[in-house]
């Protein structure tokens, strides 16, 4: 073990790291826009929503994640669509998440009582209103640890688009490593990053649900 | 109003609308499945009466009161408030109304809950402002503005800005009722309001209520406490196997009835409240 090498590769692997974070944050963002968009239209857009929303969820959790990149960096080429890398990339990772996140929300939903939506149509709300005001709001404060847990599987799963060159924390790694020959000391280095991130992570999902169970 | 009240009520302001009753039920039957749990009700409520309905588990008296605001669907006759038909157009094709038209009925029925059914991740002012503003328009600051005074009127000024996990349950529906009455409802309907409560907070939730009807409000309400119902209630209505067995001013219900399904019940009431 050479620590020097370490020190010397750590600017390239944390200007990586902070590729790896926004990147997944994106990916992240995606993801809760599609998964709560998804979850909303199966309860109530009728039948073919639901359907569609099944097969969507069946999809993105069936096929592995890294095939799932593969095929959005390769195929939409072929129907004209050109898209760099990056783009390639947050895509596959918000559509994986989504799909998760549906669920997540789907159970979160179920552990609502009955009686908040109900209080809320006695009153006279719109159903737009129920769902943005009792609904989710409650739904999310139940599935924060479940989030928590989906984030930081996401910002592990990340790494696997150093397969399309991303220059992330992975790809970067391998590069270097490939350089100097020293891949011990840079993949451990590597993996100490991400653990500080997720660690960083699962301390913010803490004070987030301290935070709320104080309400 | 053809209510002769033998009650401890204050004699109520006769108001100009009292042709049209508040709520005409006619014929209203439904079934879930096989299982016939309404057959054949006809009630009428006035402007500014209280009715209480009461009788055994079962009896069907949630779900009448549930179908007053079309939370419960009924399939048979016909439910009128303010003589606008509830839950479906008034013409020969009877189609269920849109959910838009629904809410526009809902406007002016306030219900009160078993279970409160306050949002917890609400204050108790944001309680009540919550529906001024996504159901009346209000902006948020006259909406605040009003739900104070609300929460003041059932005595829980001091609590606004508690979360509902924060308060027992008899201020729980204090801020319910507060809820309600701030949509300023031409009728409201309680749905067993003091049964998830411990015994000593019954006192203050009844209160409310009976201030709420010497105020003139019209309400129905579905109850286990025989003593409101005996002392503050225009009329009474005991429902036994989704039918209405006995129907009356308090004194006729409790002490006149000659059903012995309506005896047999007052009396294992009298039985569990004797010590």
């Amino acid at each position: 073990m050479k620590f020097s090498v370490i020190i010397d590769a750590l600017p390239y692997l944390l200007g990586a790291a902070v590729t790896t974070i926004w990147v997944s944050l994106l990916g992240v963002l995606l993801g809760q826009v599609i998964g709560v968009a998804v979850c909303v239209a199966r309860q109530s857009g009728g039948r073919a929503a639901d359907i569609a929303g099944g097969v969507y969820v069946s999809f993105f959790r069936g096929v592995p994640l890294l095939i799932q990149l593969l095929l959005i960096y390769y195929m939409l080429p072929l129907i004209g669509i050109d898209v760099p890398p990056l783009v390639a990339s947050i895509a596959a990772l918000g559509l994986a998440s989504g799909a998760y996140v549906s669920e997540i929300y789907r159970g979160a939903l179920n552990a609502v009582p009955h009686g908040q939506s109900e209080a809320a149509l006695a009153l006279g709300f719109p159903g737009r209103s129920i769902w943005a005001r009792i609904l989710l709001p409650q739904a999310f404060r139940i599935s924060v640890p479940a989030l928590v847990n989906e984030l930081i599987l996401l910002l592990k799963a990340s790494s696997l688009i150093s397969v399309v060159g991303v220059a992330e924390l992975t790809r970067t790694s391998q590069t270097i490593s490939a350089s100097n020959f020293r891949p011990l000391e840079i993949y451990l280095a590597a993996g100490l990053i991400y653990l500080a991130i997720n660690g960083a992570l699962a301390l913010f999902g803490t004070l987030v649900e301290r935070r709320l169970q104080q309400a | 109003m053809t209510a002769v009240s033998q009650t401890a009520t204050p004699p109520r302001p006769a108001s100009a609308g009292d042709a049209v009753p508040m709520v005409s039920i006619r014929g209203v039957g439904k079934s879930f499945g096989t299982n016939e749990v309404l057959r054949d009700i006809d009630l009428t409520v006035d402007r500014s009466e209280v009715v209480c309905l009461i009788g055994p588990s079962g009896s069907g008296k949630s779900t009448l009161l549930r179908c007053i605001n079309f939370l419960e669907v009924y399939d048979r006759g016909e439910i009128r408030i303010e003589g606008k038909l509830v839950g479906y157009t008034d013409d020969a094709q009877r189609r269920r109304l849109s959910n838009r038209d629904l809410r526009d009925l809902r406007r002016n029925v306030g219900m009160v809950f078993q279970q409160f059914n306050l949002w917890p991740h609400m204050t108790a002012l944001e309680n009540v402002a919550e529906a001024l503003v996504q159901v009346r328009g209000m902006d948020k600051a006259a909406a605040s503005a009003h739900a104070g005074r609300m929460l003041d009127r059932v005595g829980l000024a001091a609590k606004a800005d508690s979360y509902p996990a924060r308060l027992s349950g008899g201020q729980q529906q204090r801020v319910a009722i507060a809820r309600v009455i701030a949509m300023e409802p031409h009728l409201m309907l309680f749905d067993e309001p003091t049964s998830a409560l411990d015994p000593e907070l019954v006192g203050e939730v009844l209160q409310v209520m009976r201030d709420l009807a010497a105020d003139g409000m019209t309400m129905v309400v579905v109850t286990h406490e025989m003593g409101f119902a005996a002392n503050v209630a225009d009329k009474v209505a005991f429902l036994d196997r989704g039918r209405i067995a006995a129907f009356g001013t308090p004194r006729e219900v409790f002490h006149e009835a000659t059903e012995p399904r309506v005896q047999q019940f007052l009396q294992t009431y009298h039985e569990r409240n004797s010590f």
